[in-house]
């Protein structure tokens, strides 16, 4: 049993028992919360992977802003505190859990049991080069220069946007 | 003029649109009828154009095709509006278009003043044409057009006054007595249609006949054809058992009653017998059928025509009668001789029913015989032409109805046997006594109407019509002069419709070997006969009245079932009508058509309704409930994915 | 690599679904909101772990800019948030059902 092995158990542990218990609280706090963890727990599953840049970043934006601003909202709005889970609508709730598990049923067969076209086994060198800054921005400014750019307006339009629906209203 | 025979049936048509289109509009009465009356008398003429030039024509060469235009064409079934114009089919269009414009011309005096003259005409009009489409068809389903064509004519000219009462029901429910009655014979034509086809391969006269001879049938599907083309005759002309309609066809005008119910329609079953003279030429268990229905119906009209009192009931009796003695004579094979009292006795009886149809309008709608008397001298013309129609019915020679019935008698004797020949003597001996009792107790002795009503000779209009009638009973029968006075030529009207029956004759293969001593002897019979039933009719009526009150009482029993007309009527209503109206109410529009049928129908409708409104739910507004069917979707997806894997 | 890739495979999907069934269930619209995030997470994993057992730098690259999608998305869906809130007082989805006939 390797240190990778005992890493990749703890964290995908992690990970799942905070996705699980983040949908079940009832406060929403609570369930941010969980959904942070659960996101530290992915950014050690990106660097088992070989991907620094990745799991950075994904401290850094996800953990770090966009829950943070989750929180704000929640903060800001007070919703009231959900009843058991079980209690409205019973019936629709059990239905969606059944669909749930049975899409999870047909990926895992999917997962183990169809034959992939291609085979994905590189080296663990050429993984480690491929998740260093060096390579992302390379890759990033040059052959996907139009992407980047769209992302830019993008975030200008979701930023004016925002404000927009946020704002009360003129005087 | 033979080419242009169809404006025979092309005039009526026009004035049939005319006045059915116009006709409200046109205020003035002559118009209408000269309009009407025109028509007919253009296809009169027309008649006549063709049978001249048929005349002049030799006899191989006297059957002539005119194609007017392809009506269908499917499959092997070929039907061409075409006309057929032989001897045959001229005589009877003579008789319909000649006694038929008579009597239009009639009606314009008789339906003075009613609201609905315009559409009388129209309906006249409309007779006219589907009888000619009838008489000269060269295939069994143009004739069938013009069967059904007359029926409904029947049917409306019937039930002309139309919120009118007619004993205990309204006019309107004797023409759709009349009109069911045709219909239930017509389903018998229509199967022999059907079988005709099966077996021949088509429907044209020409062909089929031709066939007649060539292919090898089994005797009994000639029997089944000819029974049920008999079928249709029995419904169309009124003979045992589909004749209740004709009595209660009398609630129509008396000028309907005069051509449609004496002299044309009825007789179109007689035709379509003698039309297809050689299928029941080979089917001779048939034909012996032909002759003792139509000789019991003779005898049977008669008796019930014994005790009628009204005027017009006692002519229908006279007239089913008299397509019993038709029919007797078409049964032993004596076509021509049936044809020949078509003819006489269109004369006469239209002339007899135009005549009642005078008195009547002058005892105003009164028809009770015994509410009239001594008429004579109010009303000499109608008197004296109804003696000549009644002499010339009762067969005294030398008027057309001799000649013609003892024709038959003749024949009946000669091809048939005795027993045919006691029975039509018998009835011609109750017929000259109803006749007379009829002539005598309306126009001869004291005066039995009241002070209100003032009794007059009918207009101009009315009374030409009954003198050239007259005139037709009287001489018309010369024509038909057997063979034994005229010399060698033979009879000139069986002569002529010679070649119509000649494959018919020769299947028959009739030998008579009666001499004309025999013949001599049966006529000097009948004429005794004829004179005996009018000397007893005048004794009673005339001399001693109180013979006939007297004799109703004492065979009291016999006079209340001639007088209810052998309660067949009520027989029929309790064996067959009442029982398809209740199984109709309370099975078929009851259960079947509101239960099952309006169930069905209604059943689908609310059933889309329960599932559009239990699928409506599915929109709930909530977002997630469509993410769910959305998920739901996916799962399917996938499914599919991994089993096509 | 001695954890081979459909162990990733399968955690992300099982975090899909967990994400899916967040959705599908809970009533409170920012919770819903966070379970999407959680699924657009589970894809980012999948992503990466291809990129890293074939060696290539554009599975990475791919979840970079999923990343800036979803934030892009969740202030728009935030600010959405607040704005009904203002108006129904409530971010109970099963109270905002005006999409229905």
């Amino acid at each position: 049993m390797s240190l990778e092995t005992i890493l990749f158990i703890l964290f995908a542990a992690v990970g799942s028992i905070s996705a699980v218990l983040m949908i079940t609280r009832r406060s929403a706090v609570i369930s941010a919360l969980f959904l942070i963890l659960n996101f530290a727990a992915l950014a050690g599953l990106y660097l088992l992977l070989n991907a620094q840049f990745i799991a950075v970043v994904q401290v850094i934006v996800y953990a770090g802003a966009i829950m943070v601003l989750f929180l704000f909202v929640i903060m800001l709005l007070r919703p009231e505190n959900e009843r058991k889970f079980l209690r409205a609508n019973p019936k629709v709730k059990i239905f969606a859990l059944a669909i749930a598990g049975i899409i999870f049923i047909q990926l895992g067969y999917l997962i183990f049991f169809s034959h992939p076209s291609g085979n994905p086994s590189g080296t663990v060198a050429a993984s480690i080069k491929a998740g260093t800054i060096e390579e992302i921005g390379r890759q990033l400014f040059t052959n996907y220069i139009l992407p980047f750019e769209a992302a830019g307006f993008l975030l200008l339009a979701a930023t004016i946007g925002a404000l927009i629906l946020a704002k009360k209203k003129f005087e | 003029m033979i080419q242009l025979i169809y404006l025979t049936v092309l005039f009526p048509l026009i004035g049939f649109l005319i006045n059915g289109l116009f006709g409200s509009k046109i205020k003035n009465e002559k118009v209408i009828g000269i309009i009407g009356s025109g028509v007919i008398g253009l296809s009169f003429l027309v008649s006549v154009g063709a049978f001249i030039e048929t005349i002049g024509l030799p006899v191989e060469q006297r059957k002539n095709i005119v194609d007017l235009f392809t009506w269908l064409s499917v499959g092997g079934l070929n039907i061409h509006f075409a006309y057929q114009v032989d001897q045959l089919s001229l005589i009877m269009a003579l008789i319909v278009t000649g006694v038929g414009f008579v009597i239009h011309v009639y009606s314009i005096g008789y339906m003075h003043g009613d609201k609905s003259f315009w559409r009388f005409f129209t309906y006249l009009n409309l007779f006219i044409f589907t009888m000619m489409n009838l008489i000269l068809a060269d295939n069994f389903l143009l004739l069938f057009l013009g069967w059904e064509g007359v029926g409904l004519c029947s049917y409306l000219l019937i039930g002309f006054w139309y919120d009118r009462k007619f004993e205990k029901m309204t006019t309107s429910d004797a023409g759709k007595k009349a009109f069911v009655v045709n219909r239930i014979g017509d389903f018998g034509f229509l199967l022999g249609m059907f079988l005709i086809y099966m077996t021949f391969g088509s429907l044209n006269f020409g062909e089929v006949f031709g066939r007649v001879g060539a292919f090898n049938v089994d005797q009994s599907v000639f029997n089944f054809i000819a029974i049920f083309l008999f079928i249709g005759a029995t419904g169309k002309s009124a003979q045992i058992p589909l004749f209740v309609w004709l009595p209660d066809a009398m609630a129509g005008p008396t000028p309907v009653s005069a051509l449609i119910h004496a002299a044309t329609m009825v007789t179109a079953g007689v035709y379509m017998v003698a039309r297809c003279s050689l299928i029941f030429a080979s089917a001779p268990a048939i034909l012996t059928v032909i002759a003792i229905v139509g000789a019991v119906t003779a005898l049977f009209a008669a008796t019930i025509g014994l005790v009628q009192n009204d005027i017009k009931k006692v002519l229908a009796y006279s007239t089913v009668s008299q397509l019993g003695y038709m029919f007797l004579a078409l049964g032993v094979g004596a076509f021509s001789a049936g044809i020949f009292h078509v003819m006489t006795h269109a004369f006469f009886k239209a002339l007899l029913f135009l005549g009642a149809g005078s008195v009547i309008h002058s005892m105003h709608e009164d028809q009770d015989i015994q509410n009239y008397g001594g008429l004579r001298k109010k009303m000499p013309a109608t008197a004296l032409t109804f003696l000549v129609a009644s002499l010339a019915i009762s067969g005294i020679p030398p008027l057309s109805g001799f000649f013609s019935k003892d024709e038959i008698l003749w024949k009946s004797f000669a091809n048939g046997n005795v027993v045919y020949w006691a029975i039509g003597a018998f009835t011609a001996l109750l017929t000259a006594f109803y006749m007379f009792r009829l002539y005598f107790l309306t126009f001869e002795g004291n005066s039995r109407w009241g002070k209100d009503k003032r009794p007059h000779e009918s207009p101009k209009v009315m009374t030409v019509p009954l003198m050239i009638l007259a005139v037709l009973s009287a001489i018309g029968g010369f024509i038909g002069i057997p063979a034994l006075f005229s010399g060698e030529g033979g009879n000139v009207f069986e002569h002529w419709l010679e070649p119509i029956f000649k494959n018919a004759d020769a299947r028959l293969a009739l030998y008579s070997a009666h001499t004309h001593t025999d013949e001599i002897i049966l006529m000097v019979v009948s004429i005794i006969l004829a004179v005996g039933g009018i000397m007893i009719a005048r004794q009673i009526y005339m001399k001693k009245p109180n013979i006939a009150t007297s004799a109703a009482k004492k065979f009291k029993g016999i006079h209340k079932l001639l007088w209810n007309k052998y309660f067949v009527d009520e027989i029929y209503d309790a064996t067959v009508v009442t029982p398809i109206v209740k199984t109709s109410e309370s099975f078929l529009w009851k259960i079947t058509d509101a239960k099952i049928i309006d169930g069905v129908v209604n059943g689908v409708a609310s059933l889309v309704g329960s599932i559009s409104k239990n699928i409506r739910k599915i929109q709930t507004g909530v977002a997630q409930v469509y993410a769910l069917v959305m998920t739901l979707g996916i799962a399917i997806a996938l499914l599919w994915i991994i089993l096509s894997l | 690599m001695q954890v081979p890739i459909e162990y990733y495979l399968i955690l992300s999907a099982f975090m899909f679904i967990v994400g899916v069934a967040g959705v599908l269930t809970r009533r409170n619209a920012i919770v819903v909101f966070m379970s999407v995030e959680l699924m657009l997470n589970s894809a980012n994993l999948t992503m990466v772990a291809f990129a890293s057992f074939m060696g290539s730098a554009v599975g990475q690259l791919f979840v970079f800019f999923v990343m800036t999608v979803a934030a892009a998305e969740a202030a728009v869906g935030l600010a959405i948030i607040i704005a009904m809130f203002r108006n129904k007082l409530t971010v109970n989805i099963d109270e905002i059902s005006i999409l229905k006939w």
